[in-house]
This record gives C-alpha cells, sequence and structure tokens, in this order.
C-alpha cells in the first residue's frame, strides 16, 4: 500500500504502452509530413529569393488589387450567406412544412459538387451561351468575367457553411424558448435578436469564419468564372496561379503566405470558439447511441 | 403536424427558397439543360471518349487510393486524438482542420514544392526511383490532403460519445483489446467511417486547385476529369464541357444518395419495431 | 467465492471516494451496498469487478488476492446502470458474446444451446433476433443478466439493477432476481441508493456514507437497531425531535424515554410516522394537528408542538382527527442519539 499507487486505471482498449506510443508515433509523423511540411514550404519558398523580393510581390499594384478584390468579395458574399444561413435555419427547425427534408438535402448540395461543375453551371446562366447571357448583354450588364460572377460563384460554393451550422443546434434547441416569448407578446424580430440569437451566436460566427476562409480561397468556380484578368477580375488564390506559372515561384509563394495566414488565423479562431462551444452539436444520425439513449 | 405560432415563416422560407432557386438550383439546372439539349448520341459519344475515359480512369483511382489511405490514417488519427494524451495533441487536434482552411491553390503550389524533383521530398524519393509529382502518385497526395479531415471529423465525435461502458462491458466478458475493438467499437463506428468515406472520395472526385499544380495534366494519363472540363471551356467547346461536368454532378449525387442509404442501413439496429 | 476487502482506498482527483473499507462477503451471500449518491458504493463495485483499482488495500477472491487482476480475467458477471447492450447485436448475439471471445473454445453448437437456456432462464425465449433498441427496459435488464451469466462468473455484480425502470416493473424484477439468485447460488453483490429495494433484496445491507461503511447487517438488524442518526434518516421517514440526556432518561417536548447507559448531554429524538400515536388527553408532547392528509391505508397527520417542532405520524382509516384540533403525540418507541 503506497502513495505510487494512487491514480493507477484499469488499462482500456489499445492502452498497452508499445501499441499506444507506435501510433501516436505513426500519426505524428504523417501529419508533420502531410499537414505541417506543406504550411512550412509556402514561408520557406516565399523569401527563397529574400524580403525584397516577397515585399515587392505583395506590394505590387495587380498583388494588392487582388487582395482588394478577395476582400470585396468576402465582404459582400459572407453577410450574404449569412442572412440566407439565418433564414434557412429559422425555416427549417421552427416550422414544420412539405419538404423540410428535401429543402435540407438541396442546401447541402454545393457540397458535394466539384467547383469546376459550379463555375460551368454559372456559365450556363449568365454567360453568353447561356439562359440570361443574351438578355443581360442586351442592358450591357456584365455578370460573368467581372465582379458579380465571382461573386455568384463563392456564394455558390459556401451556400451551406453558415445554415449547417445553425441547423442542427437550433434543432436541439427546441422552440420552448421562441414560444415562450412570443406568447409574452413578443415580435418575431424581438423574440430572435433577444432569445434566439444569444444561444446561437458562437455557431453562427463559427459558420461565418468558416464561410469567410472559403470565399477568400476559393479558386476552381472562381477562376472559371472570373476569366482571369489581371489586375481586374483576379482573386488572390488566382493571382497565385497566374505567378506561378510566369515562372515566379517565390511570388507565387509570397501571395500564398497571405493566404496561409489567413488559415492559420481562421484554425485559431475555430478553436477558440469550439472553446465557446461551437461546432460540436453535429448530425445525431451519426451517433451510435447506446440502446437507452435511442428511446 | 404540429401547428405553427411562431412568426416568421413567410418570411424565412421565402428568403431560403429564393436564395437556394437562385444560387444552388438554378445553375444547376442549367447546366444540366446544356447538356440534355446534346441529344443522347452525341452526348454518349463526347462523355465516352478516350480522354474522357481516361480522366474518369485517373480521377476514381487516385480518389479510391486517397479515401483508402485517409480510412486508415483517419481512423488512427481521430483514434489517438480521443484515446491519448500528449504533449501537442491539441495542436494536433487544431491542425487537422488546415486542409479545410487552406485555399487549394495554396495547397497545389506547396505539394508541388515539396514532392518535385529537387524539392524537401521529392529529391528523397527520386533516389528510391518513385516520381510523385507530374504523376498519378502526386494527384492521390493532394486528394490525401484535401480531404484529410473527412473521415477524422466525422468518426472523433462518435469515437468520443462512445459509451466507455460497452466496452467495459466486453472486458468484462472476457474479450481481448483486439476482438473488442473488431465486434464492438469498429462496428459502431461504421456509419460515421461510411460518412466520413463517401464525404472524403466525393471531394476528391470534384477537387481541381489542390490537384492541377502538381499533376503534370498530361492527357489520358494526368488529367483529371475537373481539369478537362475546364479544357473544353477554354477551347470555347462549351457543350463539351457541359457533357462532362454533368457526368461529375451525375457522380455527386450518386455519391449522396449512397451516403444516405449505407447510413441507415448502418444505423438499421437503432430503428425502434 | 467468498470475496474480502481489506482497508480498501480510492481517491479520484481529490475526491476521496472510498476511505478503508474492510468486508467480507461469504459465498453464495446476496449483499446490497446502499448509500446516498457520492458514498463511494458504485466505486467498492467497480473495483470488485476490476472496472477501477484500489489505490490502497487488497481484494481477496476466495484465497487469491484479486487486486491487480484485470476485469477480463477476474470472472466477474457485471451488470451495468444502463445495462450497456452492444446495440448493434442482436439480443442472442450479446448473450454470445462471451462466450465466442472466450479463452476456453467452444463448439457453436454448444454456444447455440448455452444462449437458449439463458434466454428461458431470463424470460425472454423468442427474443433472441430483436436488437436492444426493440425490447423494453425491463426486457434489456434482463439480457444484460443474461449475459454476464453467460460466462459462469464466480461473483455477480450489478450497478443500480433497477434504477433506470418503471416502480411495478422493478418490483416484479426484484422478486424474479431473488429466484434466480436462489438457483443458481451465486455470491452476488448489488448497489442500490434506494433502501426499500435493498432491504426487500438483500441478505446482507451494506450501508455507506462518504466512503466508509456505517452500518452493516440483515434488513432486520438495520432497521431495529440503526446505529446512527444517519442511517436512521437515510432508511425512511423520521421525526426529529431535539432532546435532552439528564441521568439515563432522555427528555424531548414533554416526552421522556429510557436510555439508560447514555451520557448527559444534548442529543436527538427520531421516531418513524408510525412509531407516534394521537390522544386528546396526556401524557404525551401537547401538539396542534395543523393538517391530515388521507391515503389509501391510512390518515397522515401533520402536527405543531408548542415549541414549533413539526412531526408526523400515521393514525387508522376511523379516526376523527381533523386540522385545528389540540391534543397530545405519544411516543411509541424511539432512537435517540447524542449531538
Amino acid at each position: 500500500m503506497g502513495a505510487t499507487r494512487t491514480g493507477r486505471k484499469p488499462p482500456r482498449v489499445g492502452d498497452q504502452p508499445l501499441f499506444r506510443r507506435m501510433l501516436i508515433g505513426i500519426v505524428l509523423v504523417i501529419v508533420a509530413l502531410l499537414i505541417v511540411a506543406p504550411l512550412v514550404v509556402i514561408g520557406v519558398e516565399a523569401f527563397s529569393k529574400g524580403w525584397a523580393v516577397y515585399r515587392d510581390t505583395i506590394s505590387h499594384p495587380d498583388t494588392l488589387h487582388a487582395i482588394g478584390l478577395t476582400v470585396f468579395a468576402a465582404i459582400v458574399a459572407v453577410p450574404v450567406n449569412t442572412a440566407f444561413g439565418i433564414a434557412a435555419a429559422w425555416s427549417i427547425t421552427k416550422f414544420d412544412f412539405w419538404g423540410r427534408r428535401f429543402l435540407l438535402v438541396v442546401i447541402e448540395i454545393p457540397f458535394s459538387v466539384s467547383p469546376i461543375v459550379a463555375g460551368v453551371a454559372y456559365l450556363f446562366v449568365y454567360g453568353l451561351q447561356g439562359v440570361f447571357g443574351p438578355m443581360l448583354d442586351e442592358y450591357g450588364i456584365k455578370i460573368l468575367f467581372a465582379i458579380p460572377g465571382i461573386i455568384l460563384a463563392s456564394m455558390f460554393v459556401t451556400a451551406p457553411f453558415v445554415a449547417r451550422e445553425l441547423i442542427p443546434l437550433m434543432q436541439a434547441q427546441g422552440r420552448d424558448l421562441e414560444e415562450a416569448a412570443t406568447s409574452l407578446g413578443a415580435s418575431g424580430w424581438r423574440t430572435f435578436f433577444s432569445v434566439t440569437l444569444p444561444n446561437i451566436k458562437w455557431a453562427l460566427l463559427y459558420g461565418v469564419v468558416l464561410c469567410n476562409a472559403r470565399v477568400m480561397g476559393e479558386f476552381g468556380a472562381v477562376s472559371v468564372v472570373s476569366g482571369n484578368i489581371r489586375g481586374q477580375t483576379n482573386t488572390l488564390p488566382l493571382h497565385i496561379e497566374l505567378l506561378y506559372h510566369d515562372y515566379q515561384a517565390a511570388g507565387a509563394f509570397a501571395a500564398a503566405s497571405i493566404l496561409a495566414l489567413i488559415a492559420v488565423f481562421t484554425i485559431i479562431a475555430k478553436v477558440a470558439l469550439e472553446r465557446q462551444g461551437a461546432g460540436r452539436v453535429r448530425r445525431p444520425a451519426l451517433v451510435a447511441s447506446p440502446a437507452e439513449k435511442t428511446q | 403536424m404540429r401547428r405553427n405560432v411562431l412568426p416568421g415563416l413567410r418570411l424565412s422560407l421565402g428568403v431560403t427558397l429564393f436564395y437556394v432557386g437562385l444560387i444552388v438550383v438554378l445553375p444547376l439546372a442549367a447546366l444540366v439543360f446544356k447538356a440534355a439539349s446534346l441529344g443522347p448520341e452525341d452526348y454518349w459519344r463526347i462523355v465516352s471518349s478516350s480522354r474522357a475515359l481516361a480522366s474518369y480512369r485517373v480521377t476514381v483511382l487516385s480518389a479510391l487510393g486517397a479515401t483508402i489511405f485517409n480510412l486508415f490514417f483517419g481512423l488512427a488519427l481521430a483514434w489517438v486524438l480521443t484515446r491519448y494524451r500528449f504533449p501537442g495533441w491539441r495542436i494536433v487536434d487544431a491542425m487537422v482542420d488546415l486542409p479545410f482552411a487552406l485555399p487549394t491553390a495554396v495547397a497545389g503550389i506547396a505539394l508541388t514544392a515539396l514532392f518535385t524533383t529537387n524539392g524537401w521530398f521529392g529529391s528523397i524519393l527520386a533516389d528510391f526511383g518513385i516520381k510523385v509529382a507530374y504523376t498519378p502518385l502526386g494527384i492521390m497526395i493532394a486528394m490525401c490532403f484535401t480531404s484529410l479531415p473527412f473521415i477524422v471529423r466525422t468518426v472523433q465525435p462518435v469515437l468520443e460519445d462512445l459509451d466507455p461502458a460497452l466496452e467495459e462491458a466486453a472486458q468484462s466478458l472476457g474479450g481481448s483489446d483486439w476482438e473488442i475493438f473488431r465486434k464492438v467499437i469498429l462496428p459502431l463506428l461504421t456509419p460515421a467511417l461510411l460518412a466520413g468515406v463517401s464525404l472524403s472520395f466525393a471531394r476528391s472526385l470534384g477537387e481541381f486547385g489542390a490537384i492541377i499544380f502538381i499533376a503534370g495534366n498530361q492527357p489520358m494519363s494526368t488529367e483529371i476529369t475537373a481539369l478537362l472540363v475546364f479544357i473544353r471551356l477554354e477551347e470555347y467547346d462549351y457543350q463539351a464541357a457541359a457533357a462532362i461536368a454533368s457526368v461529375l454532378l451525375i457522380a455527386a449525387f450518386v455519391m449522396l444518395a449512397l451516403t444516405n442509404w449505407m447510413q441507415s442501413r448502418a444505423l438499421r439496429y437503432t430503428v425502434r419495431g | 467465492m467468498k470475496i474480502r476487502l481489506e482497508n480498501v482506498v480510492k481517491t479520484f482527483e481529490t475526491f476521496r471516494a472510498v476511505r478503508d473499507v474492510s468486508l467480507e462477503i461469504e459465498s453464495g451471500e446476496l449483499v446490497a451496498l446502499l448509500g446516498p449518491s457520492g458514498s463511494g458504493k458504485t466505486t467498492i463495485l467497480r473495483m470488485v469487478a476490476g472496472l477501477e483499482y484500489a489505490d490502497g488495500g487488497h481484494i481477496y477472491f476466495g484465497d487469491q488476492d484479486a487486486t491487480d487482476i484485470p476485469v477480463r480475467d477476474r470472472g466477474v458477471g457485471f451488470v451495468f446502470q444502463h445495462y450497456a447492450l452492444f446495440p448493434h447485436m442482436t439480443v442472442a448475439e450479446n448473450i454470445a458474446f462471451g462466450m465466442k471471445v472466450s479463452k476456453v473454445k467452444r463448439e457453436k453448437a454448444a454456444i447455440e444451446a448455452r444462449v437458449v437456456e439463458l434466454l428461458r432462464l431470463v424470460r425472454l425465449e423468442g427474443l433472441g433476433d430483436r436488437f436492444p433498441a426493440q425490447i423494453s427496459g425491463g426486457q434489456r435488464q434482463r439480457v444484460a443478466l443474461a449475459r454476464a451469466l453467460s460466462v459462469d462468473p464466480k461473483v455477480l455484480l450489478l450497478d443500480e439493477p433497477f434504477g433506470a425502470l418503471d416502480a411495478n416493473v422493478r418490483h416484479d424484477l426484484r422478486r424474479w432476481l431473488r429466484e434466480i439468485h436462489r438457483e443458481l447460488g451465486i455470491t452476488t453483490i448489488f448497489v442500490t441508493h434506494d433502501q426499500e429495494e435493498a432491504l426487500d433484496l438483500a441478505d446482507r445491507v451494506v450501508i455507506l456514507k462518504d466512503g466508509h461503511i456505517v452500518q452493516q447487517g440483515t434488513a432486520e438488524d438495520v432497521c431495529r437497531n440503526p446505529q446512527s442518526a444517519f442511517v436512521m434518516k437515510f432508511l425512511g421517514d423520521a421525526n426529529v425531535l431535539a432532546a435532552e440526556v439528564r441521568d439515563g432518561k432522555a427528555y424531548a417536548s414533554g416526552a421522556a424515554i429510557d436510555v439508560s447507559g447514555m451520557a448527559d448531554g444534548k442529543a436527538e429524538l427520531y421516531a418513524r410516522p408510525a412509531d407516534l400515536d394521537w390522544s386528546a388527553q396526556g401524557p404525551g408532547i401537547p401538539a396542534s394537528i395543523t393538517r391530515v392528509l388521507d391515503r389509501p391505508d391510512g390518515r397522515r397527520v401533520l402536527a405543531t408542538t408548542e415549541t414549533g417542532e413539526q412531526l408526523e405520524f400515521d393514525v387508522e382509516p376511523e379516526r376523527p382527527v381533523k386540522a385545528g384540533e389540540g391534543g397530545f403525540v405519544t411516543l411509541r418507541r424511539a432512537k435517540v442519539f447524542a449531538l
């Protein structure tokens, strides 16, 4: 009977020290090779030609314009998608209507569709060969190969981001609070802002952060609809490709380092928001719960 | 069905339907319409051309390889992150999301830099006669990277919520670690694994940005389907682009349906009879 | 199998769950570990099972020191509080699991025959093909028991076996468990916070508080001779009156009872509702009735003494008492514990 025995636990499955150490070792090596190394190589390559080349690339008018366009696309697409996400979550979780499950599936579609397919699809709506293209052309409205096209394509690929964070959470929270608030005479907006929003704010922010990261980084869909016009319709990811194919590797990596930095901040924000409980309510159907929980 | 007592159905549903209609349904319908306007013979000729077939082959095989890798690695990573505590596990847990957060084009050039013959990994592999960049292996690695978080993130919460009593019960009945893993834990993870696998596979089929830099993009060998669509567009062959894009779209829908079906099958024991 | 715990200690982080517990359980005995939540009862059960390791002390199975034997080699059958049935296996597969993974290889036919036998024992013939989600709570409980028995355990351990069930199902299962125990004669320990369950079912009741055993004995022992105010209160409703012990007698609100041998000083007097009675004349504790609650088997009277203490007691259904009435509460019997 000694102090050394305190806190001993019977081994769980997979707790043998040798197995445990080996598995941790293998996983860490692969994480280092597959995830950490790409991040590190961006930094190394960006400064491979020295600080001056880095500074010149970043401060080049084309790069600055690309940054500006990327930020602008995010400023428009993210709030619109947020509003949509809230509306979709409110209608799907607070009401019963015919086709509710189908609507849920449709909202998730952009997740499974290739960004290239999304870009091509927009071509056939707003392009000259498309449904509205000739009509728009007549009025001199340019959507494709212009900024509106970039924003629309970004909206498509990120449409589900906010909604899918809010829907499972609001589903789990039920309708009691809102029903209580309206029964006390609160208006719909008042109910939303003072009862619903405080309960979903972290999940909402979580969705916004992820949505923003994707908008700023979208490549495939945007490259189809943008027309890649340097200094005009070039977003930052497209600008990276341009520099890369111009054999300005250091420049491409310099531009990429900005996006990599945004990615790192996104992850930090994500972790911080997860500490607040965001991102935890996930599709409950996936959890094979013990029998007594299925009652 | 219960009565709707809360306000805002018309506004919120109106906004939702309008947005989904304009942003999601309309473009996809336009694409389908365009592809359908080809007529069955032309359509079939385009989607079954030898170059298209070769692109399906390399895309599907690479996606399959990447998904199988991620199935094992994702499960191992999820296991390590939920079961073991070691210095820095929180950082590793956060890093798992990097492939989602990092723009695909950035990932593409970074992986290419690592795996070209004079890159950090490529030069070592070249000594063993293994070429990664500009080969199907490179495509697979890019797919591994971009779809890595799916399986981890679907399995992890299920593993966390797994009732420890189930494991204890199996132990008290005399099961060895391997038997408990195979007969109790793995079957309970299966629905989540299937979901992760199909998400991962679907993502790999459609991936573009991360791949085109590392792929080499040679027709018939390292040209993925998404790139072929892009090339047809640049050649102003819109009909062919629409047709091949529709193949990718159909593949995405099939994957979606397959996912739902597999999940409901794998979870059928939870249905009360 | 005889089980012996010797000075067992268990601490979680800083919480001392079990403090120096020694206990002997005879072969074939049915013992209840009874206590409020946090009393350490479940931790003791899990240490006997090998699901937790003791920080100090020893646990013997017969003459063998089992303290460090892992659960899979300990040969215990454990029924979990929420049953922990494998949700993806049918009832029959759940029961067969232990036999399939056993180091003792069995013929497939032998396993099947044993499953049928166990299903009959727990009266679930014909439900072998159902999944746990498809049967009732009481049925799951019985499947869990059959599964635990399938490996021919030396000891059967049950954690709050009836905790998750409806009152009437609970009653039936309790009697049924008693029968199974008599039939198999296996050493059994179960944990409960329900005193009625412990008293009805167990050969011996071990009452725990804050990681200590405070009293143990047969149901009769602990009911008739509670050794502390805690046991008195925990086993059932009790009236409490402030009392003073002087010269071998305890005085409380005008009543006096014999407590020869107790030291003088402040004390508390405990009496069950059935230990009190009501009469219009003294002697007794002067009180007035504040409410009468009518119940199928009698009348519960709520009264306030002159000193402001609240009392509850039962009178026969025919007794004409009503609120506002004054009179005297008489003591049939009571326990006095020094403060």
